[in-house]
């Protein structure tokens, strides 16, 4: 008469319920790979100022300005 | 039920989760204030930083650090000041790696985050930049 047998249906909730525990700990565990290099990108952008129109000095820019800064003689 | 039948569902449900917790990933959180914090006084290193980047005299670390690769080209003076920026950079990277990887509440994750920022400072590197790649310092 019943659909099913309550040994079946206890090893349906136990498959349930190690379902939820496995996803669990699979999102705890795993480090967000894509995410973190999202996260790297968007601060190196800022970071070395490369967003769009500014661009960080390009080495014929650089290399007189770091020539400019001994003729100041920066000192500390 | 057989054992074969128990390791047919466990592999299952692994397999349904993987992807599952991988689609899952939104954003890391990298907006708190010591975050911000250290990126503008990155930023602002980086003025003085990208000369010595360009003359090679500082290079980019394979362990997301930067290092003084060859000093040779830096006027005695300004040596002194050069080691003072690098030291300065990579406290300030140290913290930034903990800093995300304690923001989004998994302290354990500054390795990852660390590796993460080291590929992505290497593979961004401008023209002309020294890289440190599998150990060996290369002109990108």
């Amino acid at each position: 008469m019943s659909y099913m047998k309550p040994r079946r249906l206890s090893r349906l909730a136990g498959v349930v319920v190690l379902l939820l525990l496995a996803g669990c700990v699979t999102i705890n565990i795993y480090f967000p790979a894509a995410a973190a290099e999202k996260a790297a990108d968007k601060i190196i952008d800022e970071v070395w100022q490369l967003q769009d129109g500014r661009r960080t000095p390009r080495p014929s820019e650089a290399q007189p300005a770091g020539q400019g800064s001994n003729a100041e003689g920066a000192k500390p | 039920m057989s054992v074969r039948v128990w390791i047919g569902i466990l592999w299952l449900a692994f397999a349904g989760l993987l992807p599952g917790a991988a689609g899952a990933q939104g954003n890391l959180d990298i907006d708190t204030p010591a975050i911000a914090a250290l990126r503008t006084s990155m930023q602002q290193r980086h003025l003085q930083l990208a000369p010595l980047y360009a003359s090679g005299a500082v290079g980019l670390a394979g362990d997301g650090t930067v290092a003084l690769r060859d000093a040779s080209g830096v006027p005695l003076a300004q040596r002194g000041q050069v080691s003072n920026l690098v030291a300065a950079e990579n406290a300030d990277r140290a913290a930034l790696y903990r800093e995300i990887a304690r923001a989004n509440g998994h302290p354990e994750w500054e390795a990852d985050v660390r590796r993460t920022f080291a590929q992505r400072w290497i593979e961004r590197a401008q023209a002309g930049w020294w890289v440190q790649a599998g150990g060996n310092w290369v002109r990108k």
